[in-house]
C-alpha cells in the first residue's frame, strides 16, 4: 500500500506542475510581497526635506544643520527667512522647518553653565501626513538634542530595530499571510475541485480511505510551502537584512507547525464548501480578512477595540506572527515564545480533529 | 445467487422522492439495463448501489454484501463509471490509467488482458491529456479505468450520453465482450434504442420501476394493435386522430404518430372520417420498447 500512496502524491504533483500559471503565482507572490513591503511600501521616513530659519548662523546653529544634513533621512534645503516658512510648507518644498532663536548660542552656553533655561528650538512640521510628521519630529528631536551644545532633556533609544525599518515588521506578517494562502486556500480548492469535477465519486468507490487520498494531496502543497518558506527567509536575511538573531531553526520549526495548521484549515474549508468558488470565497473571507485585520499584520493588536482584540485570539496568524516577530527581530529563542507554540499546536490538533470528523466518505 | 438484489429501496432529497420503492434483481453475468428519461432516479439508484448514498428505506445487496453495513467491502469489488466524465483532464491517458490502478492497489499490466479490447483503441493517444480526447475516446478510457481492478459488478451510469452514434454502437459491442467474461453489468440509458442490447431491462420513471423483462418480452407484452399515421399537417392530425372511435392513445413518434387502438377500431372507418387529410398514410407497425414505455407510463 506504500507504493500506491506515493502514486497519489505523484498524481497530485502532476496536477500542480501542469497548472503552471498557479504555480508561478504561488512562487512569485511571496517575492513580490517581500519586495513591495520591504522597499516600496514603507512607513519609515526617508528623504525628508528640511529648511532652517536662523537669524544668526552661529556655531551652534551650524552644528545642528550639519547633523541634519549628514543624516540619511533628511535633506537640508537651505536657510530661509521667517516669512518664507508658510510658503515653503504649503508648496511642499519642505516637510519640516527648524527655527532657531537669534540668541541660541548664548542661551545654550548659559544653560550649560546652569544660569538660564534651555534654549528653545521650534520645529514646524507639515502634519498632513501623520506618519511622516510623527517620525520626522521624533528624528529631528533626537538629532537636535544630541547636539553638543544643547543639554539633553531625555534620551530615546530604539532597541532591536533602531532605524525603525518597516520590513522588519512586515516579514513575519507576510509569512503569516502567505502560508495560509498557499496551504489553506490551495488545498481546499484542490480537494473541492475533485468534488466539483466528479472525480471524488470515483475516488470514494475504491478501497482507499479518503483521508489517505487527502493526505497525499497535502504533501506537494506542504513541499511548495517549504520552498516558499526558505525563499522568504533567504530574502528577509540577505535582501532586507532582517537580523534573525534568535536563530533560524526556531523560526523554521514554528513555521512548519504553522504550515500543518494551515493545511488543516484548508481541509476544514473543503468539507464545508462544495464548489471551488465557494472554497475561494470562504478562504478569502474567513481567513484573509482576519489575518489582515486582526493578526497585527497591519494594525497593532493593542490598538484594536476590545471586541476585536478578544476575537483576534482565535486567529492563528496572530500567535504565529507575534512569535516570529519576537524571534526574528528581538532575537529571542523559540523557548521564549512557548506559549504561542502551545496555542498553535492546540489549534492544529483541534482543526485536524474537527475536519477529519467532518470529512464524509459518502456523498451526503 | 444474484449479483445485485434491490428490495423496496427509497431515497428522498428533501421533498423530492428520487426513488419510491424500487425492487429488482440482477443475475450473475447479466447485462441489465435501466431505461428511463432524466429524473427517473437512475443516478440515485447507482449512487445507492455504489454506497455513495445511504437509502432512506429498503435494502440492497451487491455481490451478496449489504450496501449499508458492508459498504467498504463493496467499494473494492465494483467498478463505477459516473454519469459525467470523471477522470483527470490534466493527466494523460496513461497517467489516468495507472492512477486508477494504484487506487485499487493493482498494476495496470495485470488487468491488461481484460481491458485490451477497449484500451488498444486509445493506446495510440496514451500521452495525450484526457481532457483533449473526443467524447468516444474519453468514454473508452473511463471504462478502462473502471475495469482496471477486475470488478465483479460494473455500474455504468448513462455511459453513452453525449457520444456519437458509431461510438455508442461500439461501446455496446464492448459491453457484450465484458459480459462474455462473466462480469455483471448494470447500465442505464435514456436511449430506448439501446435497450435491445441488454439481456433484461427495467423501465423506470419518476422513481418507480414500470416493468422488468427481456427486451423481446417487453415488446411482445404490448398486446394492442399499433398503427403509424402521418400527414403534412402533423399537429392537426394528432388532435383529430385522438377523437376517433377505438383510439386509445395517439402520440408523436419520430416522423409519424403512433396510434394505439382497441377492438372497436376499424381502419376503413378511421380513414373515412379523416378524409380531409388527403395525404394521410396509415399502416400497422410493430411496437417498440418506447411504445411499451409510454403505455406503462400512462397507466
Amino acid at each position: 500500500m506504500k507504493g500506491n500512496f506515493l502514486s497519489f502524491v505523484k498524481k497530485e504533483s502532476l496536477h500542480i506542475l501542469r497548472d503552471s500559471r498557479t504555480m508561478l503565482v504561488v512562487m512569485l507572490i511571496p517575492v513580490v510581497l517581500m519586495i513591495l513591503f520591504g522597499f516600496a511600501i514603507s512607513t519609515e521616513v526617508n528623504n525628508v526635506n528640511v529648511a532652517v530659519v536662523a537669524p544668526e548662523r552661529t556655531d551652534g546653529v551650524r552644528d545642528a544643520v550639519e547633523r541634519i544634513s549628514r543624516n540619511d533621512y533628511f535633506t537640508f534645503k537651505g536657510y530661509i527667512n521667517n516669512d518664507q516658512i508658510d510658503e515653503y510648507l504649503r508648496s511642499g518644498k519642505v516637510v519640516a522647518v527648524v527655527v532657531f532663536a537669534s540668541d541660541y548660542d548664548r542661551r545654550a552656553a548659559q544653560a550649560a553653565a546652569g544660569v538660564a533655561t534651555k534654549p528653545i528650538i521650534q520645529v514646524i512640521v507639515d502634519a498632513s501626513n501623520v506618519n511622516t510628521a510623527g517620525s520626522a519630529t521624533m528624528y529631528l528631536q533626537n538629532i537636535l538634542l544630541g547636539s553638543a551644545s544643547a543639554q539633553s532633556m531625555f534620551e530615546t533609544r530604539m532597541l532591536f530595530n533602531p532605524q525603525m525599518k518597516s520590513a522588519y515588521n512586515f516579514v513575519p506578517g507576510i509569512m503569516g499571510l502567505i502560508f495560509i494562502l498557499v496551504c489553506a486556500m490551495m488545498t481546499s480548492v484542490s480537494i473541492v475541485r475533485e468534488k466539483e469535477v466528479g472525480t471524488m465519486e470515483v475516488l470514494l468507490v475504491s478501497p482507499v480511505r479518503p483521508f489517505k487520498i487527502i493526505f497525499a494531496k497535502m504533501i506537494p502543497y506542504f513541499a511548495i510551502s517549504c520552498i516558499v518558506l526558505i525563499t522568504i527567509l533567504l530574502l528577509a536575511r540577505y535582501l532586507l537584512g532582517v537580523p534573525m538573531s534568535g536563530g533560524v531553526w526556531g523560526i523554521f520549526s514554528l513555521s512548519l507547525l504553522y504550515l500543518v495548521l494551515s493545511l488543516a484549515l484548508g481541509l476544514l474549508v473543503s468539507t464545508i464548501a462544495s464548489t471551488q468558488v465557494a472554497a475561494l470565497l470562504v478562504s478569502a473571507m474567513v481567513m484573509m480578512m482576519p489575518i489582515l485585520m486582526l493578526s497585527g499584520l497591519l494594525f497593532p493588536i493593542e490598538n484594536l477595540p476590545t471586541f476585536f482584540r478578544v476575537v483576534s485570539n482565535i486567529v492563528p496568524a496572530r500567535w504565529y506572527i507575534d512569535a516570529v516577530r519576537k524571534m526574528m527581530i528581538q532575537g529571542v529563542p523559540i523557548v521564549a515564545v512557548w506559549e504561542n507554540c502551545v496555542i498553535l499546536l492546540g489549534m492544529t490538533v483541534a482543526l485536524l480533529g474537527v475536519s477529519l470528523k467532518k470529512f464524509n466518505d459518502r456523498l451526503e | 445467487m444474484y449479483a445485485i438484489e434491490v428490495n423496496n429501496l427509497t431515497k428522498s432529497y428533501g421533498e423530492v422522492r428520487a426513488l419510491d420503492g424500487v425492487s429488482f434483481a440482477v443475475r450473475r453475468g447479466e447485462l441489465f439495463g435501466l431505461i428511463g428519461p432524466d429524473g427517473a432516479g437512475k443516478s440515485t439508484l447507482f449512487r445507492l448501489l455504489t454506497t455513495l448514498l445511504r437509502p432512506d428505506g429498503g435494502e440492497a445487496k451487491v455481490d451478496g454484501l449489504d450496501i449499508v453495513k458492508d459498504y467498504l467491502a463493496i467499494r473494492s469489488r465494483v467498478g463505477y463509471m459516473p454519469g459525467r466524465f470523471s477522470l483527470y483532464p490534466d493527466l494523460s491517458v496513461e497517467e489516468n490509467l495507472s492512477f486508477f490502478a494504484a487506487l485499487f492497489g493493482v498494476k495496470a499490466e495485470e488487468s491488461y488482458d481484460l481491458i485490451e479490447p477497449i484500451y488498444k483503441q486509445i493506446e495510440p493517444f496514451r500521452t495525450r491529456r484526457a481532457g483533449k480526447l473526443s467524447g468516444g475516446m474519453k468514454q473508452k478510457l473511463a471504462l478502462s479505468c473502471a475495469l482496471i481492478h477486475r470488478p465483479s459488478v460494473l455500474f455504468l451510469d448513462e455511459p453513452t450520453t453525449g457520444v456519437d452514434a458509431v461510438s455508442r454502437s461500439e461501446f455496446w459491442d464492448m459491453l457484450a465482450g465484458l459480459k462474455q467474461r462473466g462480469i455483471t453489468i448494470l447500465v442505464s440509458t435514456p436511449y430506448m434504442d439501446e435497450a435491445s442490447r441488454c439481456d433484461r431491462i427495467a423501465l423506470c420513471n419518476e422513481g418507480r420501476i414500470l416493468g422488468i423483462d427481456t427486451p423481446a418480452d417487453i415488446v411482445s407484452n404490448f398486446n394492442s394493435r399499433l398503427y403509424g399515421i402521418s400527414s403534412e399537417r402533423t399537429f392537426a392530425l394528432l388532435e383529430a386522430a385522438r377523437a376517433q372511435r377505438g383510439v386509445v392513445e395517439c402520440y408523436p413518434f419520430g416522423e409519424c404518430h403512433h396510434l394505439v387502438v382497441d377492438e372497436q377500431f376499424d381502419v376503413a372507418q378511421f380513414t373515412a372520417s379523416l378524409s380531409d387529410f388527403n395525404d394521410l398514410v396509415i399502416k400497422q407497425v410493430e411496437p417498440t420498447i418506447e411504445d411499451m414505455f409510454i403505455k406503462l407510463m400512462k397507466r
